[in-house]
C-alpha cells in the first residue's frame, strides 16, 4: 500500500468523523436548556418579536428539519447568524479565527522544535547538568497551566522587564496592513509593511510560548526517553562498530525512528492548543476565536456555537491528517502496511 | 608464525560497574587469531563471549572497566586507540555480525540506506554510485534474490534468516581482516540456521577473511572453525586445534559439555554440567569452575590455573595438567 492510498483511507474516516461531529454538536447546542430567541432579544422583549425572531432561524421547526437546513447551509459555507453579533457567523470566524490560528501555529512551531532540541540534547548528554536543568523545567512546564504561564510573563514582561509588549496584537502606533488573509504576519509581508510585521512577531512571543510550554516540555520528555532507548538498540551499536560517526547516527538513523512517539502525541498537543488558547488570548487581551466561542456559549448563540465547534473539528481533523501523514512519513510500518507499531 | 597472527589478546581483564558493586566478568583472558584462521568461542550462557568480542571493537557497554590487558590487533592496540585509528580498525578492520537481526537492523530506514552508509564510511572518498553498486553486489554475494529490489525494502519486510544474510552482507561489503559473528544463528529457524552458517563459511573463505565465531553448541564449532576456545566464566579453559579438541578433550568443563551434547547412538540420558555460573560480584578466588567441578583438588579452589601446554597447541588451564607441561601463560 502506497501513501496515496493510505491518504485516500484517512481521508474517508475523517469526512465520516467531521459528519458524526456535525449532527453532535447540532443536537449539544439545541437542547441545553433556554431559549435562544428570548435569551438573544432579552427578558423585555414582546412576545411576537421573540416568535418571529424563532420563525426566522428556523427554531419553530422539528429537530430533523433544523438540522437539514443547518448541513446545507453548511456545505455552501454558511453557518448562519449569530444572534449576539447580528452577522453572518461566517464573517465572525473569518475575522477572529486567523489571529488564533496565528498564535496556535506559532505555537506548534515552538513545541516542535524546542522540545525536540532540548530531548535531543538531553538525551545526547545523559544526566549531566543540562538534562537535569531540562527535567526539572520540563516538569514545571507540564504540570503548569498555560494560563499561569501567561500570568507570569504579563507581570514580567509587563512591569519588570519591558522589552516584550504583552497586550495586543499589533501597537495603535504601527500602520497595519490591509485585511487580506487575516493573519497578520502574513498580510504585513504580502503589502510590505515590514514594520508590522516585525510588531506583530513581537507581539506573538509571549502568548506562543505561554501555550507551547507545557506541549514543548512533554515533546522534550518523549523524545529524551525515546532516543535513549534507541541508543540501546543493537542497531545503533551496530553503526558504531562500522565506524559511522556517532553525530550521523544520532541525528539521522536514530532521531527519525524515536520522532514517531513525539510527533504522535504531539498531534493531542496542538489540538489542545486550541482549547488552552483562550485563557492565554483573554490574559494577553489578544482578539480570538476562543474568546469569540465562549461568549457564544455564555450566551447560547447557537449557530456561532455550532459554526465555531464545526470549524475546530474540521482544523481538528485536518491536523491529524497532517499528523498521520508525518508518522506514516517516519514509519514504514505504518506505510507500508496501514498497521501501527511504533519503536 | 608472529606475523601471521591478527589479533592477539592478552590477559584482558573487564569489569563492570554496577548498582552497589563490580561484576569481575572477564579475568585474564587469552586469545589469538591468526591470519585466514576460523576460530571458535564455545560457552555457556554469560560466561562472558560477547564481553570479550565487543572488548576487540571498543564497543562495550558505558559502565565496563578494563583495567589490565591488551589486544593487538595487526600489531597495534586497540585499547590505546583514538580518533582516525579506531574509526579506520572499525570501518575497515573488522565487522561484527550481531545475534539478533532484527535488532541490528534499522526499522525504518530501507536496507539499501543502511548498506551503503557502512560502506560510505569504510571507503571515504567514494561516489554513491559506487558504493549502490557494492551494495548490490554485497547483496548478491550473500545468495539474497532479487538484490536490485531489496534495496529498497525495509527490514520487516524480510524473514529472520534474510535479514541475517543482510546483515551478513553489510559486513562483508568492504574488505575486511577479521569478521566477528556473535551466535549469529541463535535467532533464526533450526531449518535455516545451516545455511546461513554455510553462507559465512563460504564467505570468509573467498575473501581471505578470518573469523571470530561465538556459539554455544560444540556441533557448529567442530564444523565451522580451525581452532577453538572454551570459555567459562570469563576465562579461556581450554583451547586446541578443533579436531584435537573433540578427540581429546582434557578440562573437566569441556568433557561435560560434551557428554551434554544428546548423542543419537547410544540411548543414554544426556547429563549437563550440575550448578552454574559463579557470581562475578564475588566470584571463587581459585578456578572459577572448582565448586562445580566433580575433579576438584584443593588447590583448585585456592590458586587460579594458568594455562598448561599439553603438546600440540593444545592448551588447559587445570592443575591436573600441571604436572604434565609446562606453565604457558
Ligand atoms: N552492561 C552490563 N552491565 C552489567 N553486567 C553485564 C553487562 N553486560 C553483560 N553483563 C554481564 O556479564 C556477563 C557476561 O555477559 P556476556 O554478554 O559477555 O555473556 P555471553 O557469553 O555473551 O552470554 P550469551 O551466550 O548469553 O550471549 C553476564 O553475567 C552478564 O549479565
Ligand atoms: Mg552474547
Amino acid at each position: 500500500m502506497g501513501l496515496g492510498r493510505f491518504m485516500v483511507r484517512r481521508l474517508a474516516l475523517s469526512l465520516l468523523v467531521l459528519a458524526g461531529l456535525s449532527i453532535l454538536i447540532f443536537l449539544i447546542a439545541r437542547v441545553v436548556p433556554g431559549d435562544p430567541a428570548r435569551l438573544a432579544l432579552g427578558p423585555r422583549a414582546p412576545e411576537w418579536a421573540v416568535q418571529s425572531l424563532r420563525e426566522e432561524m428556523n427554531l419553530d421547526k422539528p429537530l430533523h428539519v433544523q438540522y437539514y437546513l443547518w448541513l446545507r447551509g453548511l456545505l455552501r459555507g454558511d453557518l448562519g447568524k449569530s444572534l449576539l453579533t447580528r452577522r453572518p457567523v461566517m464573517d465572525d470566524i473569518k475575522e477572529f479565527l486567523p489571529a488564533t490560528c496565528e498564535i496556535v501555529l506559532f505555537s506548534a512551531l515552538v513545541m516542535a522544535v524546542g522540545g525536540i532540541l532540548l530531548g535531543v540534547l538531553s538525551a545526547s548528554y545523559p544526566n549531566s547538568w543540562f538534562d537535569n536543568v531540562v527535567r526539572v523545567v520540563a516538569y514545571l512546564g507540564i504540570v503548569t497551566p498555560s494560563f499561569v504561564w501567561a500570568v507570569i510573563f504579563v507581570l514580567i514582561f509587563g512591569y519588570i522587564w519591558p522589552i516584550l509588549p504583552v497586550i495586543g496584537r499589533l501597537e495603535m502606533t504601527v500602520e497595519a496592513p490591509p485585511v487580506f488573509t487575516g493573519f497578520l504576519l502574513l498580510d504585513s509581508l504580502i503589502f510590505g509593511k515590514y514594520e508590522a510585521f516585525w510588531d506583530g512577531l513581537r507581539h506573538l512571543i509571549l502568548p506562543s510560548v505561554a501555550l507551547a510550554l507545557g506541549g514543548m516540555a512533554q515533546a522534550a520528555r518523549i523524545t529524551r526517553s525515546s532516543l535513549m532507548e534507541n541508543m540501546g538498540k543493537d542497531y545503533a551499536l551496530a553503526q558504531v562498530a562500522y565506524g559511522i560517526p556517532w553525530r550521523v547516527t544520532l541525528g539521522k538513523y536514530l532521531l527519525k525512528p524515536s520522532l514517531i512517539p513525539t510527533v504522535s502525541v504531539m498531534a493531542l498537543d496542538i489540538a489542545a492548543l486550541f482549547a488552552n488558547a483562550f485563557l492565554v488570548e483573554l490574559v494577553f487581551n489578544y482578539p480570538g476565536i476562543s474568546g469569540y466561542g465562549i461568549r457564544a456559549m455564555l450566551n447560547k448563540d447557537v449557530n456561532a456555537i455550532s459554526g465555531v465547534i464545526m470549524v475546530m473539528g474540521v482544523i481538528f481533523t485536518g491536523v491529524n491528517i497532517i499528523v498521520d501523514l508525518v508518522v506514516a512519513y517516519l514509519d514504514p510500518r505504518v506505510r507500508l502496511v496501514g498497521g501501527s507499531q511504533s519503536g | 608464525m608472529e606475523d601471521s597472527t591478527l589479533v592477539e589478546i592478552k590477559n584482558l581483564t573487564v569489569w563492570y560497574r554496577v548498582y552497589g558493586g563490580l561484576l569481575r566478568v572477564l579475568d585474564g583472558v587469552n586469545l589469538s587469531v591468526a591470519r585466514g584462521q576460523k576460530v571458535g568461542i564455545v560457552g555457556e550462557t554469560g560466561c562472558g563471549k560477547t564481553t570479550t568480542v565487543k572488548a576487540i571493537l571498543r564497543i562495550l557497554p558505558k559502565n565496563a572497566v578494563v583495567p589490565e590487558g591488551t589486544i593487538m590487533f595487526q600489531g597495534r592496540n586497540v585499547l590505546k586507540m583514538r580518533g582516525r585509528e579506531l574509526q579506520e580498525l572499525r570501518g575497515q578492520g573488522i565487522a561484527m555480525v550481531f545475534q539478533d537481526p532484527t535488532a541490528a537492523l534499522n526499522p525504518v530506514f530501507t536496507i539499501g540506506q543502511q548498506i551503503m552508509e557502512v560502506i560510505k564510511y569504510a571507503r571515504p572518498g567514494g561516489k554513491a554510485k559506487e558504493w549502490r553498486e557494492m551494495a548490490v553486489r554485497a547483496l548478491k554475494e550473500a545468495a539474497l534474490p532479487d538484490p536490485e529490489r531489496l534495496m529498497e525494502n525495509y527490514p520487516f519486510q524480510l524473514s529472520g534468516g534474510m535479514r541475517q544474510r543482510v546483515c551478513i552482507a553489510m559486513a562483508l561489503a568492504t574488505a575486511r581482516t577479521l569478521l566477528i559473528a556473535d551466535e549469529p544463528t541463535t535467532n533464526l529457524d533450526v531449518t535455516i540456521q545451516d545455511q546461513v552458517l554455510r553462507l559465512v563459511r563460504r564467505l570468509v573463505e573467498e575473501k581471505g577473511t578470518s573469523l571470530i565465531l561465538i556459539t554455544h553448541s560444540l556441533g557448529v564449532a567442530r564444523e565451522m572453525t580451525d581452532l577453538v576456545y572454551v570459555m567459562y566464566a570469563g576465562t579461556m579453559v581450554e583451547v586446541a586445534q578443533t579436531d584435537e579438541l573433540f578427540d581429546n578433550p582434557l578440562h573437566p568443563y569441556t568433557l561435560g559439555l560434551l557428554q551434554s551434547i544428546p548423542k543419537l547412538t547410544g540411548g543414554g540420558v544426556t547429563q549437563g554440567i550440575a550448578g552454574r555460573i559463579p557470581d562475578y560480584a564475588n566470584p571463587p578466588p581459585g578456578c572459577r569452575f572448582a565448586p562445580r567441578c566433580d575433579q576438584a583438588m584443593p588447590i583448585c579452589s585456592e590458586r587460579k590455573p594458568a594455562l598448561f601446554d599439553a603438546g600440540g597447541g593444545h592448551q588447559v588451564a587445570c592443575w591436573r595438567f600441571a604436572a604434565g607441561g609446562e606453565a604457558v601463560a
